[in-house]
């Protein structure tokens, strides 16, 4: 069933099945391709690192990205967010090359599963909670009064804004995992088009096609900017207590 | 129109293929939880991994780099800074140096060309002087000359003139009366010379 524009999603074991305590951990392709992104993410970044004055396009790309996050986190956090650099680069960067991954013929999109970003969006609301408690003690809870308003609807606005605090891990981790997925969805299915009008009709779908694939990389680096910004947001609310 | 008909057929076309290959796939793979436990294990082992290696061996390095070339670049720039500043100084001072041998130049053909001058002027006057003392000295001479010799003249052709009466006639003639004659004669003559 190469023509389901779903089949793509399909997570397939590759090697033996590994199992501790009857919970498999088998390797997959999606494992794969995390391992793939990391791998060259290290090998990029580490020939980015090379000490010469004038730097070479590798070093300035890696430099870039780093003052191109540096600079994000700076005007969305802060000073105070600086110690959450590393983590931050490194989330963006692990995003934005699975989406890129994901955009090459054939392979696959770890972050067009809603497991994936959903532990990473709950990890970051999780770290964030704890962030908040730990700089603010209790009165992080204060996040939730928002100052200057009248006392009637300050019962109303509580709940709301706790329930949008709590929403938080799911609209970051739904916008991800949908975007890509409707994304490759319909690249797939003008994909198939192609195939199925043959040489008469299939020369609009590919040009969808041709159009799509440019919009999906634009996606795929927004989606990862978007990612890294929210996380940058969540964390000046934990570091700032603005309300 | 033509574009109204694949569009049509597109729109239709897409709506079936979603509705009956969902049909018969079960929906979508994402939600199958057979893999969950597996992808949630790699997550973390190769994020963890990817966050360790960098913010322990890689990102230190770029930032070090960054710094380093920051602070370089900064060095360079008052070194450079302090170059031109004394380049600018001893522009300056080579500029005064030239200023005050040309003052010094000037100056020194200035009392030269008056010592010359004054020495040409001296040695003119002191010429002149000599030359007017010589000049009075030849006119007074000339003078005396003048005035002798006309005394002389008369007196030579008195005697002259009586000795030839004296040979031609044989006697003695009044020597005032001759005198006379003489001297109205050459009185007769200088004013001749003269009046011409």
């Amino acid at each position: 069933m190469a023509a389901n524009p779903m089949y793509q999603f399909n997570v397939y074991r590759i090697g033996p099945e590994i199992k501790i305590n009857n919970i498999d951990i088998s390797f997959t392709n999606a494992s794969l391709f995390m391992v793939i992104s990391s791998l060259a993410i290290l090998i990029i970044f580490n020939l980015g690192t090379k000490r010469s004055i004038i730097p070479n396009k590798i070093q300035l790309l890696a430099e870039l990205s780093y003052s191109f996050i540096s600079k994000m986190i700076s005007d969305t956090a802060g000073s105070k967010a600086k110690p959450y650099f590393s983590f931050i680069f490194s989330l963006f960067m692990f995003v934005l090359f699975c989406n890129m991954f994901g955009m090459i013929p054939y392979s696959f999109t770890v972050t067009s599963h809603i497991i994936v970003t959903f532990v990473l969006a709950a990890f970051i609301f999780v770290g964030v909670t704890i962030i908040g408690f730990i700089k603010h003690g209790l009165g992080y809870l204060k996040l939730f009064v928002p100052s200057g308003v009248p006392m009637v609807l300050l019962p109303l606005i509580v709940v709301i804004e706790i329930i949008s605090y709590l929403s938080r891990p799911i609209s970051l981790s739904v916008r991800l995992f949908a975007n890509m997925m409707a994304g490759h969805t319909m690249m797939k299915v003008f994909g198939g088009f192609v195939v199925s009008l043959g040489i008469v009709g299939g020369w609009l779908p590919l040009g969808f096609s041709v159009a799509l694939t440019g919009l999906e990389i634009l996606v795929a680096f927004l989606q990862a900017y978007v990612f890294a910004i929210l996380t940058c947001i969540y964390l000046n609310d934990a570091l700032n207590l603005h309300h | 129109m033509l574009k109204k008909i694949i569009f049509q057929f597109l729109a239709s076309s897409l709506i079936f293929t979603y509705s009956a290959q969902s049909a018969e796939s079960g929906g979508m793979p994402q939600l199958n939880p057979e893999f969950w436990i597996s992808q949630i294990f790699w997550l973390v082992l190769t994020f963890g991994l990817l966050f360790i290696i960098l913010s322990k061996f890689i990102l230190p390095k770029i930032s070090n780099n960054l710094e380093t070339r920051k602070s370089q670049i900064l060095e360079n720039i008052e070194t450079a800074d302090k170059q031109r500043e004394e380049t600018e100084k001893k522009v300056k001072e080579f500029d005064k140096i030239i200023n005050d041998t040309k003052v010094e130049a000037k100056n020194f053909f200035n009392s030269e060309r008056q010592k010359v001058l004054d020495d040409i002027n001296n040695k003119r006057l002191s010429l002149e002087k000599d030359i007017e003392k010589e000049i009075i000295k030849a006119e007074e001479e000339i003078d005396q000359l003048k005035k002798t010799s006309q005394e002389k003249v008369t007196k030579i052709a008195i005697e002259t003139s009586s000795d030839l009466i004296k040979q031609l006639i044989g006697e003695d003639i009044n020597k005032s009366s001759l005198s006379a004659i003489v001297e109205d004669l050459s009185k007769k003559e200088m004013e001749k010379h003269n009046g011409i």
